[in-house]
């Protein structure tokens, strides 16, 4: 679970990280601003907010839905009653796994993120030379905190708890047939990107 | 032996079972039948408990279902085995290994042993050569077929099919119920099916509970549903031409 989101997960950090450096290179032009201030600025916002919520965004459009259809689809063929019949607890044994998956996995893919974006935003610093390649990673060694990984990796967890039990839910509680499985899809997507936005303003307030 | 004593089951506003009483007895096959929208298949998701009665009591062998503490309540569900209307074969396991599944929840038993009992449970549906296959390659009666194995995995003594027949042809619908009448018989099971398929109606049906909105409007058996006098069962009986032409000649 995850793995197969690694691709995508790459890509767009990649583009992230290069565009962040890019348009944080234009901004600062004024001489009294240390040509490194890019790499820092550029690290973190990579690091601290962008890496952590976008990719957990990205990551509830992809793993979310897949969850929410997986599920839902159960339900709909009576698998999950089959469970319940067995003696099964269908929350625990469906449920369960793809929460701790999430909480898992979801935070590796939030490092390779990292590392993908970072790596991004030096190849535009040598492949345009808007600032030079040795300022931009002085820039971003410079007060390098652990904290603000810790930080990026808490937000993480808790948002791809956010992410899988709100996905989970919409699955599970589907009546009808292929509409609703749309329609929870759809639902889950947008109450977990909610839930994530608030809850990284709430997060921010009180760890930083 | 399995006891339903004034069922009756809301959806909100709407009473969907009226103070339903019946019986399903131990070793014989019992259909409960009736029109699409009777009621016929709540009733069974109250018996199984998928779905709880807000009055009356479902009793096995004695034992209130509903109201066991939820450790009995699991005990009474291993004694259980369900054959949905689609199969619910779960589609990201083997055959074999959806057959082997309540026995890895519930038993201790080794790998062999449950690779026999596997098996075992195949052969008695007439499957063969199909452990390895994943539902989706399997065609609608072999799918049925296979359910019926799994729920067969935990030795159950209460087996419960849902519309066993429907989109089925008719050999296979034969076959599927030769099939549980030899389960019920040969494991001495109280199988509870529920069905408006006429054939099985009529061949496979010692009791038979017939609900008609709600209400349990008729109970006999195959020997007696063709001539009973009961206006609403004999609508449901020769609704089609075919029986229409039947009942002249009785």
């Amino acid at each position: 679970m995850g793995i197969g989101s690694m691709l995508i997960v790459c890509i767009v950090s990649l583009a992230m990280g290069s565009v962040i450096t890019l348009q944080t290179a234009l901004q600062i032009e004024s001489g009294w601003i240390p040509a490194w201030t890019v790499g820092f600025v550029a690290r973190t916002s990579i690091v601290m907010e962008l890496c952590p919520t976008i990719i957990s965004l990205l990551l509830v459009g992809n793993l979310g839905s897949r969850i929410t259809a997986e599920i839902g689809s159960m339900r709909v063929t009576e698998q999950i009653d089959a469970l319940e019949v067995m003696g099964v607890n269908p929350a625990s044994h469906l449920v369960l796994p793809k929460v701790l998956a999430s909480i898992i996995v979801n935070p590796v893919l939030c490092i390779f993120s990292i590392g993908f974006a970072l790596f991004g935003g030096f190849l535009t610093v040598w492949l345009t030379g808007c600032i030079s390649t040795y300022n931009f990673i002085d820039g971003l060694t410079y007060c390098f905190r652990v904290y603000d990984v810790v930080y990026a990796l808490t937000k993480t967890c808790i948002f791809a708890f956010v992410m899988s039990s709100v996905a989970s839910f919409y699955g599970y509680r589907i009546e009808g047939g292929a509409l609703e499985l749309g329609k929870a899809s759809t639902q889950g997507i947008v109450v977990s990107s909610f839930v994530i936005l608030v809850l990284n303003v709430v997060i921010t307030n009180i760890m930083l | 032996m399995i006891e339903v004593n004034n069922v009756s089951k809301y959806f909100g506003e709407k009473q969907i079972l009226h103070s339903i009483n019946t019986q399903f007895e131990e070793g014989k096959v019992n259909l409960i039948i009736g029109r699409s929208g009777s009621g016929k298949t709540v009733l069974m998701k109250c018996l199984v408990g998928l779905f709880s009665p807000e009055e009356g009591q479902v009793l096995y062998s004695g034992r209130e279902f509903h109201n066991l503490p939820e450790k009995d309540k699991l005990l009474l569900r291993k004694e259980m085995g369900m054959v949905f209307q689609g199969s619910a074969l779960f589609d990201s396991m083997t055959i074999e290994e959806n057959i082997t599944f309540p026995l890895d929840m519930f038993t201790e038993q080794s790998e062999s042993e449950k690779h026999d009992r596997a098996n075992f449970c195949l052969e008695c549906v007439d499957l063969v050569n199909v452990n390895k296959l994943y539902p989706a390659e399997l065609s609608g009666g072999m799918k049925k077929r296979a359910a019926i194995a799994r729920a067969l995995a935990c030795n159950p003594k209460y087996l419960f099919f849902d519309e066993p027949n429907s989109g089925l042809d008719p050999k296979t619908s034969l076959l599927i119920d030769e099939l549980i009448t030899k389960i019920t018989h040969d494991f001495n099971t109280t199988t509870v099916v529920n069905t408006h398929d006429l054939n099985s109606i009529i061949t496979i049906g010692e009791t038979i509970s017939f609900i008609y909105q709600g209400h349990l409007a008729w109970r006999g058996s195959s020997d007696n549903i063709l001539t009973s006098d009961d206006q609403t069962l004999n609508d449901f009986i020769y609704a089609q031409p075919l029986t229409q032409r039947l009942r002249k000649t009785l």
